[in-house]
């Protein structure tokens, strides 16, 4: 017993440390959760839109984020933004990389959503006067929900998970940089700091699923 | 009283495709004010497509078609305006789902009219009173009967006051015992002077409350004329087959 308090004393040691990472990660993650679905959202929109030209954009974002791999996507954020004029922390560098490799994804979940409800709630919501904007807004994404929440979920989690390769990218100071603070320069044992970091992680994925089964009962019975 | 006004639909050489199907073909129709024409045809005969046309639920390739003496607006602002004025019944209802009956009636005068709730919570009550499912408001579609929920896809399109209805086999997906209620609804419409379209095979209400009946077969307009000169003196070999065939029995 006391062999194990030993063994993780690398993180009980620095358990402020952690809890600030913690506090970094859970932040760009709420951050890059809000700006993916907002951003998915939108696209997915312009997607199913009745003018090509928005159904082109929609496509073609979909087809360069979801088709690239993060950590380009990150380095273009984070070599290219300033390169165009726009300065700002790495911290919003790596969130923007984020959302808008996320929302590609985001994207396709929202519009398998709007695929899943009938054609005719459409029409009947165009027939009655709603424009394309107010027939998304109060028609069919309102009944899109049941069936998107969980694709929905599995796309955020995998954005918590690829938070991580933000921090490794240079954020510095969430969860996933602190194993750099510790191993890499001051040279404590691996395991137990990965252990730690895991924990920190596992601590925001597993309650985001648990609150995504209930969001998900709620609304399959609001219908 | 100099200008003669123009008729409530008005469609000059109108033609469809779907892919290297020609569903409508050169079709000229006039529906004026206060006129209930009844549209029969065999299905696939584009009755259904012609019906959707009128707000642009398809789009038409070639020809033109005005709605009180405006011609259809592209996709957009002007066309959403349009549509408000044409009411829209549909074989299947389309009711939404995720609001009550009430809330169907209420969200085109509430988001288009931009009515207040209040008020148009009244109108939606006075409506539903009219087709007779007050009592329904505040259920879901899914808890209602098919004749029900057609009656309130009725009260729903006239919430808007549209100049003109539209109505597409409104009682094709109904159980027998239902239809008459719907048909009802539709003879108390028409005898107030509604302008309306209707897409029906049910030949009774075709005799009771139309002016005119158009027949249509393979994308063309064969028949336009008055019910009793359609139904006892046909002048197409089609025509005549296609009633020999529904009144048969």
């Amino acid at each position: 017993m006391l062999g194990l308090i030993d063994y993780f004393e690398p993180v009980t040691d620095n358990i402020g440390l952690f809890a600030d990472a913690f506090l970094v990660t859970l932040e760009i993650c709420l951050y890059g959760a809000t700006g993916s679905l907002l951003l998915g959202t939108l696209i997915a929109a312009c997607r199913v839109s009745p003018l090509p030209p928005l159904q082109r954009v929609g496509s073609a974002w979909v087809t360069v984020f979801r088709n690239c791999p993060l950590t380009i996507v990150l380095f273009f954020c984070a070599f290219g933004l300033p390169e165009i004029g726009i300065n700002a922390p790495f911290f919003w560098f790596g969130i923007i990389g984020l959302v808008l490799y996320t929302s590609a994804f985001a994207c396709e979940a929202v519009r398998s959503g709007i695929n899943s409800v009938s054609a005719g709630q459409a029409e009947a919501a165009r027939a009655v006067g709603l424009t394309f904007i107010q027939s998304l807004g109060t028609v069919v994404l309102p009944q899109a929900m049941r069936t998107v929440v969980p694709p929905l979920g599995s796309v955020i989690i995998a954005m918590i998970k690829n938070s991580a390769i933000v921090g490794a990218v240079g954020v510095g100071g969430d969860l996933f940089s602190t194993y750099g603070t510790l191993v890499s320069a001051r040279g404590l044992p691996i395991i137990p700091v990965l252990l730690g970091v895991a924990a920190g992680y596992l601590l925001i994925t597993i309650p985001g699923g648990i609150l995504l089964g209930v969001l998900e009962r709620r609304v399959a019975v609001a219908r | 009283m100099t200008a003669t006004t123009p008729p409530m639909i008005r469609m000059a050489g109108v033609n469809k495709h779907f892919g290297s199907l020609h569903v409508l073909r050169d079709i000229d129709l006039e529906v004026d004010r206060g006129q209930v024409v009844v549209v029969l045809g065999p299905s696939g005969s584009g009755k259904s497509t012609l019906c959707r046309a009128i707000n642009r639920l398809e789009p038409i390739d070639g020809g033109t078609i005005e709605v009180d003496g405006t011609p259809l607006p592209a996709e957009g602002r002007a066309l959403a305006k349009l549509r408000a004025d044409v009411g829209m019944v549909f074989q299947q209802f389309n009711l939404f789902a995720h609001k009550t009956i009430a809330e169907n009636v209420m969200l085109g005068p509430v988001k288009v009219r931009r009515m207040g709730k209040q008020q148009a919570r009244d109108a939606a009550m006075t409506l539903l009173d009219r087709v007779g499912i007050t009592d329904q408001a505040g259920k879901y579609p899914a808890q209602l009967s098919g004749g029900q929920q057609q009656r309130a896809a009725i009260a729903r399109a006239l919430a808007m006051r549209p100049k003109v209805m539209l109505f597409d086999e409104p009682t094709s997906a109904l159980d027998p015992e239902m239809i008459s209620e719907v048909l009802e609804v539709m003879v108390g419409l028409a005898e107030e002077g509604m302008t309306m379209l209707v897409i029906t095979h049910e030949m009774g209400f075709a005799r009771r409350a139309a002016h005119r009946v158009v027949f249509m077969s393979d994308g063309e307009i064969i028949e336009d004329a008055a019910p009793q000169t359609f139904f006892t003196t046909p002048r197409s070999d089609r025509a005549k087959d296609f009633l020999g065939k529904i009144l048969a029995h």
